[in-house]
């Protein structure tokens, strides 16, 4: 865990917050810590530089932009993890995926240009792997907050 | 929203993040040979219709000492789920709070809410807070701790037409 200070705990707090689309789009949240625009930015570099924050900028949607996306599970079996993971990650259209501790214990996330191309990429798993693909595609999202308390 | 090659651009610009610096917008505008304003008048479309979901820091959950990252899920009476699940996802401890299908017999599932704590024993006590939240409509659950990151890759961005 990294040491912040006050102020730092307050930066990470409200730079979760959107950024306004203007001219000098830090000045109001310098004002309210009291530093300098300078000052405020060479504590982000600071915070970007360990890590505290991965990234500063806009959140795209993928979604938003035309392209397909759905979590899919597997059940894979303890003496064919490595191998079958080495099959599903040779696909690009896997975006990332996480061992988790439960039965479906192989998650991935399928990126595609079109629905069709989810379908279709799962289909070949399974031929390729002879293993089921549970298809979880998001129905409503409730609000994503990502907000985290420094 | 159809996205031009203008648009193309200046997300690809803006893949990386944003310049720290104190005018990031006219650094960006400049680089892309376009004003200010025209910059901003985009990026507001994009926000307008959800492209953009906003402008802003995105912590490490591990730096900040929120190392238990616990994928809860829950199968939920669907005559309730519109009315719990935007209850659900405005929980300070829920990062991400999707419906999704149920895949029986398998997965008896249809509400996924993504909680983080310093701890597994953190993460459980504040599950237990949707427990309470969901009451009667509560017909099941469980909760899946990612043990292994398998694969990463960021969100690459197509080019149409190539």
């Amino acid at each position: 865990m990294t040491a912040l200070d006050d102020i730092d705990r307050a930066l990470v707090n409200a730079l979760q917050d959107d950024l306004p689309l203007d001219h000098r789009p830090f000045a109001p949240l310098a004002e309210k810590l009291g530093l300098t625009e300078e000052a405020l930015l060479d504590r982000v570099r600071a915070l970007r530089a360990s890590g505290v924050l991965t990234r500063f900028g806009p959140f795209f949607d993928a979604a938003a932009m035309g392209g397909a996306f759905c979590l899919c599970a597997m059940e894979v079996p303890a003496d064919r993890f490595d191998e079958v993971n080495d099959t599903v990650n040779a696909h690009p259209e896997v975006a990332h995926n996480y061992e988790r501790s439960h039965k479906l214990n192989m998650w991935f996330v399928l990126a595609c240009e079109t629905p069709e191309g989810i379908a279709k990429i799962a289909a070949r798993i399974e031929d390729e792997t002879g293993l089921k693909v549970l298809q979880f595609p998001k129905l409503q999202e409730f609000y994503i907050g990502f907000r985290v308390a420094a | 929203m159809s996205i031009d090659a203008t648009d193309r651009a200046i997300i690809e610009a803006l893949q990386s993040g944003l310049p720290l610096v104190p005018a990031p917008y006219a650094e960006v505008a400049e680089k892309l040979g376009l004003e200010e304003s025209d910059l901003t008048t985009r990026l507001a479309a994009m926000k307008e219709s959800g492209v953009i979901r906003r402008i802003a820091a995105a912590p490490n959950h591990y730096k900040l000492g929120m190392t238990a990252n616990g994928m809860t899920v829950w199968d939920v009476d669907d005559a309730v789920l519109n009315e719990v699940g935007p209850k659900i996802g405005a929980l300070p401890f829920v990062t991400h709070s999707y419906e999704r299908p149920r895949a029986l017999p398998d997965w008896p599932y249809n509400l996924f809410a993504m909680v983080h704590g310093s701890s597994r024993e953190e993460v459980e006590e504040k599950r237990q807070q949707i427990v309470e939240l969901l009451g009667d409509a509560l017909r099941g659950s469980d909760t899946l701790y990612s043990t292994r990151i398998l694969k990463k890759t960021g969100l690459r961005l197509r080019k149409k037409g190539d």
